[in-house]
């Protein structure tokens, strides 16, 4: 029996499997077709020196974090528009005017992010 | 049907919860912590809190996770030497990791569901209203405040990160469309008649 919901997101599911199923069947038959010959000299330096495997993590500029932090406030801003958006029928001009408030509160903190010119690259 | 979709996304995300503690590599710990977050999103699809398991997926795996892996990736620590004094902790890690099992296990054991909330749990279930429009209908007029000091967090969030973070560098130019379009041609260009024989002075 299956019910109403895993009905409805069957779909999703099947999207799912399948996803995996040929994630995993690309590493799978890639790791058992191909020839592998293993050789040290396959991971040494190659000629200009720099060690072909190596940390990735280094200190970068704090500027992508700024980026970073001013994009998951605005995707939380998203967040709220999405069930104001489905019931704005029920709630009428009071909704309306409650999300106008809280985007005008974000406008203002957008406004002061540009003029500060935390959106420009240099 | 049901039943076996539920035991697949908690059997995953159990397993993936521990990969994140148990990983060598903390980038991968990270990726392990989205998949987590993502079988948690199927979980709350299982029960019907279809909102709540999209914001889980577009904001924590979209971008609190992506933090995460910047914060991981900027910090420029030696996690093999972090390790290093695992056995050295290991007692009272053990004990702290013990107590709280025993009193989750005390809280699991004592939990009482009181017989009358399993039906205005039903009698919500039934309304037929999904539950982000459920959610829309309340948050945004019944919870007005609470919403606008959420407005006003994102606010304080926004200006503090720029404060925090925001340098201009001094030795990088650049481009000032005014200064560019108001320059005129006698600020630029000089003629100046060359006696023949003396050279130019400037």
């Amino acid at each position: 029996m299956i019910s109403g919901l895993v009905a409805d997101y069957l779909p999703i599911l099947l999207f799912l499997g399948i996803a995996a199923f040929v994630s995993v069947a690309a590493v799978a038959l890639s790791f058992i077709l191909a020839k592998q010959k293993p050789d040290s000299e396959k991971l040494s330096a190659y000629e200009c020196g720099f060690p072909a495997f190596d940390d990735a993590r280094a200190k970068f500029d704090v500027r992508f974090y700024l980026v970073a932090i001013l994009f998951i406030i605005f995707d939380l801003e998203i967040a709220f528009l999405f069930p104001w958006a489905v019931a704005l029928g029920d709630i009428g001009w009071a909704g309306f005017a409650s999300m106008m408030l809280f985007l005008g509160v974000l406008t203002v903190g957008f406004i002061y992010e540009w003029k500060k010119g935390a959106l420009e690259w240099e | 049907m049901t039943e076996i979709v539920f035991y697949l996304f908690a059997t995953i995300l159990i397993l993936s919860a521990g990969m994140v503690v148990a990983s060598r590599n903390p980038v991968h710990a990270v990726l392990y912590l989205v998949l987590a977050f993502f079988n948690a999103a199927g979980l709350f699809l299982l029960i019907g809190a279809e909102f709540v398991a999209f914001i889980l997926v577009i904001v924590y795996v979209g971008a609190v996770a992506v933090l995460f892996l910047f914060v991981v990736m900027m910090l420029d620590i030696n996690f093999v030497d972090l390790r290093s004094g695992f056995s050295r902790y290991l007692p009272i890690g053990g004990a702290v990791g013990a107590v709280l099992l025993a009193q989750l296990v005390m809280l699991g054991l004592a939990w009482k569901t009181d017989p009358q909330l399993l039906s205005v749990v039903q009698a919500a279930g039934a309304d037929a209203v999904d539950n982000t429009r459920a959610i829309g209908r309340l948050l945004y007029t019944d919870y007005f405040y609470a919403f606008q000091v959420s407005g006003l967090v994102l606010l304080v969030a926004m200006i503090g990160a720029i404060c925090l973070t925001l340098r201009h560098r001094k030795d990088v130019r650049r481009q000032n469309v005014d200064q560019q379009l108001s320059r005129e041609i006698a600020d630029v260009i000089t003629v100046v008649k060359v006696e023949s024989g003396k050279g130019v002075q400037l």
